[in-house]
């Protein structure tokens, strides 16, 4: 299936944890035109992305092809455990998609 | 790939806390389902209000000054301009950021879950030198900060 295209980081303070994820995707906004054939590329960007730990959703959000390629995205949330797992998964709209998870240090 | 490969994979996937991002991951529920949600009609609005209208509600803002939003003063790069936004207001439900210069302004939005902290950093593409835009819904109500933010190369790849 997809290859593992996110990195993910998560570390916890206090009560805070603050998870930092880099994704691999070439966000094509379909703006753009090939160089050599001049033909149009076509759209293809991350439109979802769930961010999940202790069972529960903390984060998602809505992407347009206006997030730069190999997206980088930084968040946090209260109620975490250092150990638990935070999964971050996304879908693109040709389809497309992926998770990783990482533990919380 | 044979239904064996597909079990493992779900197998694996229900370890983690189940949910659509994983299932979808795994093959089983169709994007269909997930894209559904995709607000459309707020990424393709070409101005700033019915963007917000679509995507928050409402197309009217308060300005506040609890929103703090880091962004560079010139961007050397207008196909990578970080962006962080947070604030220190009770309540929060969703943050959305714009850039006022692009074709289709709304560029993301995040909501909140359980637990969910307004303080939420990205990296966004910006056609030219304009606003990026913050706006937070908390309460029902819409409240924005913008910063001005110069764009030496244009980042859509014109």
């Amino acid at each position: 299936m997809a290859k593992k295209s996110i990195k993910i980081r998560a570390k916890i303070k206090g009560d805070v944890t603050t998870v930092k994820a880099l994704m691999n995707h070439p966000m094509e906004t379909g703006l753009r035109k090939d160089k050599k054939t001049n033909k149009p590329i076509p759209a293809h960007f991350i439109q979802e992305v769930v961010a999940q730990a202790g069972g529960n959703t903390v984060m998602t959000a809505n992407w347009s092809g206006g997030i730069s390629k190999n997206p980088y995205l930084a968040f946090s949330f209260s109620g975490g455990n250092k150990g638990d797992e935070v999964t971050i998964s996304w879908t693109d709209n040709q389809g497309g998609s992926d998770s990783g998870t990482a533990k919380i240090k | 790939m044979n239904t064996d490969m597909k079990r493992r994979v779900f197998l694996k996937g229900s370890l983690a806390a189940g949910t659509v991002g994983v299932a979808v991951g795994a093959g089983l529920l169709t994007p269909q389902a997930v894209m559904a949600a995709w607000p459309k009609a707020a990424f393709e609005a070409k101005s700033m209000e019915d963007a917000l209208s679509a995507a928050m509600g409402s197309g009217q803002t308060d300005s506040s000054d609890d929103i703090k939003i880091k962004a560079p003063d010139i961007a050397e790069n207008g196909a990578v301009v970080p962006v962080s936004v947070e604030t220190g207001m009770s309540g929060v439900e969703s943050i959305a950021i714009l850039a006022t210069g692009n074709a289709s302004p709304l560029v993301a939005t995040f909501v909140m879950g359980a637990g969910g902290l307004p303080d939420v950093s990205t990296r966004i593409k910006m056609g030219k030198t304009a606003d990026v835009v913050a706006v937070v819904k908390s309460g029902g109500k819409l409240y924005a900060n913008r910063k001005s933010v110069k764009v030496t190369i244009g980042g859509c790849g014109g």
